[in-house]
């Protein structure tokens, strides 16, 4: 049992290599052995989440077996479980999904395209097991590359986009490093614990409140915290639909991830809050961020750009809740990760399937799907409302605490927003509602495929390997809705603990 | 001391300025290929600064050896330039992403010139 949490990433980083040399052989090879190694993955992760909630305990992993603070360590503990239950579970789906839908969008790089979606999954568990401040990066840089990789396969304009991500990742991932350099050279340490130990005697200390600053805003641009979101829209709008459904329910959700990890288990309790305000700023800039995608998203008639204005806004959901620096704000915060994952990953899905039909993804020629793709309609509903906050889906209970530990705090700024940002969700999303639902087609897939060639056969509903991803997620939204009692109780009492002492 | 503090924290300052020359290099070259120069000017500052706060003046390399003893004062923090050794790889390796991403951005558009890359994305010819 004690092995979890190297198995994780040692597994996945495995299948990558093992993927690469069968996809060499035959591009379906490479994607059993990516879905199994994935699926393998899954399972280790639940076991993980088993122990944590049966043991209780953190199980700590020493590299080679040399012992903390010398060695590396890994740790699984609840959050650590939490996050890579989520990540392992949109990977499983996205494996499922994906061959059709890169056939289609990018044929012929399939080979390359599987492992380095394993490759992209092992980076970010690899970012929320690892206890060293550096082996985190490593894993964030790991996860980055991966993603550019896979992102820049896309539509036209995609290597653009990709390569200006890659300047803002390379500073964000430069900013990080920085505030490892002076974290080491005033305390001597990289584990987190240690890091934990020692770091209430230097909170006066000028190279450690820079450190924090340098941390907090590297990791803010890897996650795309308003107003350092420019490298977003561009690159999740020309991605391929898959890679999509991949990158943006998980990759900004763990840089707020380590964001969270540094508030809480680094620095000293209150040091995000007193000695230097992060938390607020933090806050105030996600209030922003939330007003300006969701208006953002309003203005745009590109389904795709409309979801990445949306996940600006909705990342910054996490933002306001690490803001709150209250335990019921932080839990609203990190159970909008896993339901923001649920949503997008929905949403980006459908957004490939509409693909996959019609050749295209502007909300126009959306009309009419109602009737040709009941099912995968069903699902955009249930995302669409989750994404406005309506109960019962998950959406509305993270958004629900987010509120509690506004009034908490007794900032009606922010519970204005919140609310605000749910009436502009609603716009947006009820404007493509009315299209699919209320408007006759535009025209049949006969008269698109007349107008591309390379659109697949068939009509309708989209091929069952990618329906049923779709449909999975859209079930887990009600799912994570009712269960959200259980997550909050169980899990997520125990990592915001920190806090309420 | 604002002299004391300037002369002992000098090699902090040329890395800030080499740092901030990265940094423009990224920011306000027109040219893709001179903001990957500026992207290796950054990152080769942080190197610098690792290095920098490694520095030990009379001290060896860490292998231990009879003739210095157990003195860990005597040797240099290896941390340190593992890290940097590992930060290198990583640059490398996002270099490289950078030009073959270039080397697409080129064969597709024909120029490494940002602006003119940009209105021809807002407007295909």
């Amino acid at each position: 049992m004690s092995h979890i949490p190297v198995l994780i990433p040692t597994s996945l980083l495995l299948t990558a290599l093992i993927a690469l040399l069968a996809g060499l052989r035959s591009p379906k090879w490479g994607h059993r052995v990516a879905q199994t190694g994935v699926t393998v993955a899954f399972l280790f992760a639940l076991a993980g989440l088993r122990a944590v909630l049966t043991g209780g305990e953190e199980i700590h992993y020493p590299m080679g077996n040399w012992l903390p603070p010398i060695g590396i360590e890994f740790v699984l503990d609840h959050l650590a479980a939490y996050m890579t239950s989520l990540i392992t579970f949109v990977g499983v789906l996205v494996m499922f999904y994906a061959p059709r839908s890169l056939a289609f969008e990018t044929p012929g790089k399939e080979t390359f395209a599987y492992p380095a979606m394993v490759l992209l999954i092992a980076g970010l568990c690899g970012m929320c097991l690892t206890g060293d401040a550096f082996n985190l990066y490593v894993f964030l840089e790991i996860a980055a590359l991966s993603a550019y990789a896979l992102l820049a396969t896309g539509d036209r304009g995609a290597p653009v986009a990709t390569f200006r991500y890659l300047l803002f990742g390379a500073v964000g991932g430069g900013f990080y490093l920085i505030g490892i350099a002076y974290l080491y050279f005033s305390t001597g340490t990289l584990n987190m614990a240690d890091l934990h130990a020692r770091l209430p005697e230097l909170v006066e200390n000028r190279a450690v409140i820079s450190a924090a600053a340098f941390m907090v805003i590297g990791l803010g641009i890897k996650m795309a915290l308003f107003p350092m979101h420019f490298w977003l829209p561009d690159v999740y709008t020309n991605a391929p639909s898959a890679v999509a459904g991949l990158i943006a329910p998980v990759m900004t959700k763990v840089s707020a991830y380590a964001i969270v990890r540094l508030f809480l288990d680094v620095f000293p309790p209150g040091f995000f809050t007193e000695a230097l305000p992060i938390a607020s700023t933090i806050g105030w800039l996600s209030a922003g961020g939330i007003l300006f995608g969701s208006i953002m998203a309003i203005a745009q008639t590109d389904y795709r750009r409309m979801l990445a204005y949306s996940s600006v806004g909705q990342i910054s959901y996490v933002g306001l809740g690490i803001g709150l620096a209250s335990p019921i704000g932080m839990i609203g915060g990190l159970l909008h990760i896993m339901n923001h994952a649920l949503m997008k990953g929905c949403l980006f899905l459908v957004g490939g399937a509409i693909r996959y039909r019609t050749g295209n993804v502007r909300i126009p020629a959306m009309a009419g799907l109602g009737k040709s793709m009941p099912w995968t309609m069903a699902a955009f509903t249930i995302g669409a409302l989750a994404m406005v906050g309506i109960p019962p889906t998950a959406g509305f209970f993270s958004k629900w605490y987010l509120l509690l530990g506004a009034l908490e705090a007794g900032n009606w700024w922010w519970f204005a927003v919140i609310i605000a940002s749910s009436l502009l969700t609603a716009v947006y999303f009820l404007r493509v509602l009315e299209t699919v639902y209320r408007e006759p087609a535009e025209g049949t897939t006969a008269a698109a495929r007349a107008a591309s060639t390379r659109l697949p056969e068939g009509e309708g509903e989209p091929p069952a390997s990618m329906l049923a991803p779709i449909l999975i997620l859209a079930v887990s939204i009600l799912v994570a809705g009712a269960m959200n009692v259980v997550i909050v109780n169980e899990l997520l009492r125990r990592v915001v603990a920190p806090l309420a002492g | 001391m604002t002299a004391n503090f300037l002369i002992s924290g000098y090699p902090y300052f040329l890395i800030t300025v080499l740092m901030v020359i990265g940094m423009y290099g990224m920011a306000m070259k027109r040219n893709l290929l001179k903001k990957i120069v500026g992207m290796t000017v950054f990152q080769t500052a942080i190197y610098l600064l690792y290095i920098q706060g490694a520095t030990k003046i009379g001290a060896t390399i860490p292998v231990r050896s009879a003739e210095i003893g157990t003195d860990a004062a005597l040797y240099i923090n290896p941390l340190p330039q593992v890290i940097v050794l590992t930060a290198i790889v990583v640059g490398v390796a996002t270099t490289g992403v950078a030009l073959s991403l270039l080397l697409l951005i080129q064969r597709r558009f024909g120029t490494l010139d940002e602006t003119a890359i940009l209105e021809e994305l807002r407007d295909p010819a």
